[in-house]
């Protein structure tokens, strides 16, 4: 069985749907990221809107990045970031007060920033052309390998020195008593 | 209404207002939150949002050069690894620093004012 090229009833792709799907599903988690008290569903809301990221990734035709999004991401750093959560969480913690009290300038800066953006996107005359066959594996690894191989072996240097300095930062001290 | 949102898959102001969008919620929650935590993850938040905007000035090049599509996964995924790096450091100094402190919330890291 195949589908229909658009979507009966609706008259717009698949395509289109599924970025409205994955766009909706973003933005309602980025929002449960930043407004959700409870800590940990934020970081599970930060995990789903990884995801959706990935979906629009894929929509654009860059599914190696998708792929990378999915392992990094979620994989890793969601997981660092859950159990740096469950390693600072004390009962003492007010549940009540998450915000600063600068919530208010702070709503307004974000607002003037996704309007600043969105005002700017849409008055400026991007091409309308479409890229649509998809960037494939072949093309990125000549790219990284040939043109982008100084930044590749800085980044193998700076995860090198992340992983070293996360260890230093993050044991004890001898001698120090817990 | 709805015929508005045809080929909305195929339209860059799209992708670009979403990326905005993501960016300015990110900078919400890393001036608002007083959770170290929350603050690192509205960074990442805020990385991924210009990781969409450079995935779709790949994907809607001039002329369809694949090229750009491979040159802006590239730099995407370089942004990946240093949001992976970044991530690791911030999250130990938040652990070596609730160590001391015995508290996540970042306005009670007064040491400097006192």
């Amino acid at each position: 069985m195949t589908l229909p090229d658009t979507i009966p009833f609706l008259g717009f792709g698949w395509n289109d749907l599924l970025f409205l799907l994955f766009a909706a599903v973003m933005v309602a988690a980025a929002l449960a990221v930043v407004l959700q008290r409870d800590i940990i569903r934020a970081g599970g809301a930060m995990i789903i809107c990884f995801a959706a990221l990935a979906g629009l990734y894929v929509i654009a035709g860059t599914p190696v990045v998708a792929a990378t999004q999915v392992l990094v991401y979620i994989g890793a750093i969601s997981v660092l970031v859950l159990f740096a959560i469950m390693l600072t969480q004390t009962k003492a913690a007010p549940r009540a007060l998450v915000f600063q009290t600068q919530i208010v300038p702070a709503a307004i800066v974000s607002v003037v920033i996704a309007l600043l953006i969105g005002l700017t996107v849409l008055a400026t005359d991007w091409p309308k052309q479409v890229a649509t066959q998809v960037a494939a594996a072949a093309d990125l690894a000549t790219t990284l390998f040939t043109d982008y191989t100084l930044p590749f072996e800085v980044v193998s240097v700076l995860l090198l020195a992340a992983v070293v300095g996360g260890v230093f930062l993050a044991k004890r001290e001898r001698g120090e008593a817990e | 209404m709805l015929s508005a949102l045809n080929l909305i898959s195929q339209n860059l102001d799209a992708y670009l207002v979403l990326s905005g969008i993501l960016f300015a919620i990110g900078t919400f929650g890393f001036l608002a939150r007083r959770n170290a935590i929350s603050m690192l993850m509205s960074i990442e938040l805020m990385l991924n949002a210009v990781n969409l905007a450079f995935i779709s000035f790949g994907a809607f090049s001039y002329n369809g050069d694949a090229r750009h599509a491979a040159q802006a996964s590239t730099i995407a995924l370089i942004v990946i690894a240093s949001a992976a790096a970044e991530a690791t450091v911030g999250l130990a100094i938040v652990i070596a620093i609730y160590r001391n402190k015995k508290t996540p919330l970042v306005d009670e890291y007064d040491a400097m004012s006192q």
